[in-house]
């Protein structure tokens, strides 16, 4: 190894190897069994539990948290798997503060909540390490399903659909599954291939066939109207493909985050993955802090994250901010970027000042460069291409509260549709949903 | 910081925590260190027989009940007396004893129900200098099946025997260590009393099944593969134990008869309950086998800082003060009504009181959207499920002032009232139904 933090320019091998495997080691490793039963018994079983509510797949958590209690674990995996099929991937990466744990009444009463995640995370890998798929398939119909993608959304649809006796085919642009599970979440939230792992536990349901690189809308492979002419339903969860434009000079010497992470997700060797000497981040949600982390992680020298409005209005919850300035990533607010200049040994970002007003964000004249070896930007992921008649509403697809679109026989659900959060969580619950949509549509037909 | 020092029937010790005969006394190593610790007195593990010890299994011999978190709530043994030869036992008491003239040292014995077997013990005893003898007519286990223990202590007739003959044997104060596995503990009481016993001492363990083995279909502790009924003990027998000692210090028969109090004493305020309802000391086992012989110290500082906050010089200010409040249920007052009253501020929301109360109870607390939680006092009968329920002790009982309307029943809060009295008392002379004919 001859490079180090402080080599300029974009280069690999920053680090030892120690370093980079202490660097990505699981950051919320699983509960210990004594762990898991003294953060079980802080739980009151509340009536009506309000952490229940803010769950968007309304897990019983009072019920497999004391299932976890009385020594029953896969009963409680069970609890949860039955609401949440990837109650394993959500364990690891929902934003629980925001979520369930933000809502625990233990906040209101100590400011600390009882660790949901964390158990709920100890029940799903106790039942997953002994191997067992808890649910089985009902008889089977003589229907079938098209889902398009096969991430959050998709995986948890297609699973429900099977369980309920459909024949599923699942098709994904990628060369694996798992959508953002896969190509996105922060390598240390899900470590040692967690998420391939979890979708190949899935398909024990059995009734899923899941075909890989086929591209709705890519010549060649086929569109929503081929699927509709094949299959009685279609179920679309492709995410957000697309990334926002800076619209800058210079932006074509930027890379998108995703990007990147997804790079990193599939490297088999850190060592090998080039990271600039400074990185600067230009955004403020989940992404940007991932990838400002993980540029840190990999070794860089610095990594700034610029956002263009105030620290609380980031979209990043408070633990994610917390997360990154304890992994040492600067933080400047109230900035945004007016031009990407390449200059002598590396490039320079321009930002200009910022203030809100009255009629919203407004440049400054007063502007900064900040120097950099590479430039990421996460400034929100946009819906690719869809059939014309598919109606749209605020660049998402349209549908109603069970998933319905403007199409006849045509469902969607996660990111690539309108409602919820963007997160893992709100894309099962809404695959899930879709899918008793269907099976009750089919089963009535 | 109060003085703590205790009289207990003529036996001093600088205070009224004596650690119960158990595993914590069974030798001298233990009792130097109690006494180091702060313990101001100890009742000896129970002593046999001279001749070949009795054995213990070599198994576990102790099962247990856990609360939350772990937290020991009960134990349950079936150990039996000392397994160590008689006369190192008493050798050891009396080197002790001299060591520590100021603490309390009281012998338990346990010895076949025949006079002969109590007369050659009881010398041997004297002369270690020990303060005095505790009669174990208490375990449930094992030595009951000998004629010894428990079997002694369910018949009255034998308690009195026995003490009468160890009081004709020996000056040394007497005390009758009682069992609780009896249906009227004020029988085995008087009985002591009849026999001349000095003062009783109760409860020793509760016969019982801690858990079973839902692999091997056995009870806990199981050894090699049978279990058999221990004896309970720890913070779970503490309500037991502290109404039958009210029992004994109300009922006429026994009234002002010294009481030892035992059974799940483990914070200084354990040890004033015991004591308010007429225990003139307390003995203490589970706690020291929980958290190790440190535990007196808190008890020592929380009595003294109570006593301080309460202006009281004397421990003998407790001792009793609260028999005269204990009455039969006939005797309660039917006019006094209170209403649970939530404290907004310090509601957490969990629901714990609605579900309690909604599911189980009259229906008396209302929810709202926004989950706040209401008594409707035109429904709340005061159980205070709520309250025992609530995570946060954030409910109270709001007393009704006389002339208040309860809104539950549309009536005034009236004057004191019994059952004794009601109309819907048959027995009562103002009864307002029909008597069967005679
Ligand atoms: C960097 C990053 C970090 C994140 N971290 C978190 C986090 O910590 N916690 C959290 O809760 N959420 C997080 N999210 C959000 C979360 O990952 C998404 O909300 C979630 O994955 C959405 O699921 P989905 O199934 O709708 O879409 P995706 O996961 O995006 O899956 C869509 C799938 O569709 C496929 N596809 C796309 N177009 C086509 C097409 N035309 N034909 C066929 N297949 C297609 C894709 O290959 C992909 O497999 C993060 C997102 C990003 C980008
Ligand atoms: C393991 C064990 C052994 C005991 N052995 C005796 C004994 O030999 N003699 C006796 O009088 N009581 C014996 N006891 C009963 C205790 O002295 C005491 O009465 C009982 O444990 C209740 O008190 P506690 O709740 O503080 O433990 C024993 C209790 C335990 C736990
Ligand atoms: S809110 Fe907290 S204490 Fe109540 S049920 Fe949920 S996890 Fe348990
Ligand atoms: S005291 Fe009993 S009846 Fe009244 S509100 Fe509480 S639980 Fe309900
Ligand atoms: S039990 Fe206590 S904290 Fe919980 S809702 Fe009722 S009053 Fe509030």
């Amino acid at each position: 190894m001859t490079n180090s933090q402080l080599t300029p320019g974009v280069v690999p091998g920053r680090l030892s190897p120690q370093e980079y495997s202490a660097n990505f080691v699981d950051v919320a490793p699983r509960l210990s069994a004594h762990e898991a039963s003294v953060a079980a018994d802080r739980c009151y079983f509340c009536h009506d539990a309000p952490c229940m509510t803010a769950c968007p797949t309304s897990i019983d958590i009072p019920l497999f948290i004391r299932q976890i209690a009385t020594g029953t674990p896969e009963a409680a995996a069970k609890t949860i798997l039955g609401q949440n099929i990837l109650g394993g991937m959500c364990a690891r990466v929902c934003p629980t503060e925001t979520l369930c744990e933000g809502d625990c009444v233990r906040m209101e009463s100590e400011g600390k909540p009882v660790e949901i995640g964390a158990l709920q995370r100890f029940a799903t890998d106790t039942l997953m390490a002994a191997g067992r798929h808890p649910f089985t398939r009902a008889a089977r119909t003589d229907k079938s399903v098209a889902v398009v993608g096969a991430g959050p959304a998709g995986l948890a649809a297609a699973h429900r659909l099977a369980m309920k006796g459909h024949e599923v085919t699942i098709y994904d642009a990628r060369l694996k599954p798992g959508g953002l599970n896969e190509f996105g979440i922060a390598s240390y939230k899900a470590p040692e291939n967690f998420a391939s792992a979890e979708v190949e536990w899935l398909l024990q349901i059995g009734g899923i066939t899941v075909v890989q690189n086929w591209q709705v809308g890519r010549v060649g492979d086929g569109t929503v109207t081929d699927l509709l002419a094949e299959y009685d339903a279609v179920f679309l969860g492709m995410g957000l493909s697309g990334v926002n434009a800076l619209n800058l000079p210079g932006e074509e010497l930027a890379t998108p985050a995703t990007d990147f992470i997804a790079e990193l997700r599939q490297s088999d060797d850190l060592a090998t993955l080039p990271i600039g000497r400074k990185v600067v981040v230009i955004g403020g949600g989940m992404t940007a802090v991932d990838a400002a982390v993980q540029a840190k992680l990999l070794g860089a020298e610095t990594s700034t994250i610029v956002y263009r409005r105030s620290q609380g209005e980031m979209p990043a919850s408070e633990h994610e901010q917390d997360h990154a300035l304890g992994c040492n990533v600067r933080l400047i607010c109230n900035a945004a970027p007016v031009a990407i200049h390449a200059v002598e040994g590396g490039l320079e970002v321009e930002f200009a000042r910022t203030e809100t007003t009255g009629a919203g964000l407004r440049k400054l004249d007063d502007t900064f460069r900040l120097k950099a070896d590479q430039v990421f930007t996460a400034i929100g992921q946009t819906l690719g291409a869809t059939p014309e008649e598919l109606k749209l509403a605020g660049g998402k697809i349209a549908v109603d509260g069970a998933g319905r679109t403007s199409l006849a026989r045509v469902w969607a659900g996660g990111d690539c549709a309108v409602g919820g959060e963007d997160l893992t969580v709100t894309a099962v619950a809404e695959g899930r949903d879709a899918a008793e949509d269907i099976h009750q549509f089919l089963m009535g037909e | 910081m109060a003085d703590l020092r205790s009289d207990f029937v003529g036996i001093k010790s600088p205070n009224p925590f004596w650690l119960a005969s158990a595993p914590p006394t069974d030798k001298e190593y233990n009792v130097r260190r109690a006494y180091e610790a702060g313990w101001g007195g100890v009742v000896w593990k129970t002593l046999g027989s001279e001749g070949p010890p009795v054995v213990n299994v070599s198994g576990p011999r102790y099962g247990v009940i856990y609360g939350a978190d772990r937290r020991v709530l009960g134990i349950n043994n079936i150990e039996l007396i000392t397994d160590r030869p008689l006369e190192v036992n008493l050798r050891e008491i009396k080197s002790v004893k001299r060591d520590y003239p100021d603490r309390a040292l009281v012998v338990s014995l346990m010895v076949p129900c025949d006079e002969a077997s109590w007369k050659a013990i009881l010398p041997l005893v004297e002369e270690t200098s020990a303060d005095g003898v505790e009669l174990n007519f208490g375990c449930p286990h094992g030595m009951a099946e000998r004629g010894m223990g428990s079997a002694v202590g369910q018949v009255p007739e034998y308690i009195e025997m026995v003490t009468r003959w160890v009081k004709q044997n020996t000056r040394m104060p007497c005390i009758v260590k009682l069992t609780p596995n009896i249906s009227d503990i004020r029988k085995p009481a008087e009985a002591a009393k009849r026999g001349g016993a000095d003062a009783v001492s109760l409860i020793n363990t509760i016969n019982s099944i801690t858990s079973v083995n839902l692999d091997e279909f056995a009870p806990e502790p199981m050894i090699d593969g049978m279990g058999t009924h221990g004896g309970y003990c720890g913070p779970a027998v503490k309500p037991i134990a502290l109404n039958m000692v009210a029992e004994i210090a109300r009922s006429e028969a026994t009234r002002g008869l010294p009481i030892s109090g035992i059974g799940g004493v483990t914070t200084w305020r354990d040890a004033a309950e015991f004591m308010a309802l007429g225990a003139g000391n307390v003995q203490v086992c589970t706690a020291a086998m929980t958290y190790g012989f440190k535990v007196v110290q808190e008890m020592i500082s929380g009595l003294s800082d109570y006593m301080d906050r309460k202006g009281m010089v004397s421990t003998s200010e407790i001792v009793g003060r609260a028999v005269p409040k204990v009455t039969d249920w006939q005797h309660l007052n039917l006019n006094y009504v209170t209403k649970a009253v939530i404290n907004q501020d310090d509601c957490i929301k969990c629901g714990r009181c609605f579900a309690a109360c909604e599911d189980t109870s009259h229906q008396a607390i209302a929810m709202d959207e926004d989950r706040t939680f209401t008594v409707k006092d035109e429904e709340c009968v005061a159980c205070n499920l709520c309250v025992d329920v609530c995570p946060v002790d954030c409910i109270t009982m709001r007393e009704l002032p006389k002339g208040e309307t309860d809104p539950r029943t549309g009536r005034a809060v009236g004057d004191y009232a019994n059952w004794t009295t009601h109309p819907n008392n048959p027995s009562s002379a103002n009864f307002c139904g029909v008597r069967p004919a005679e």
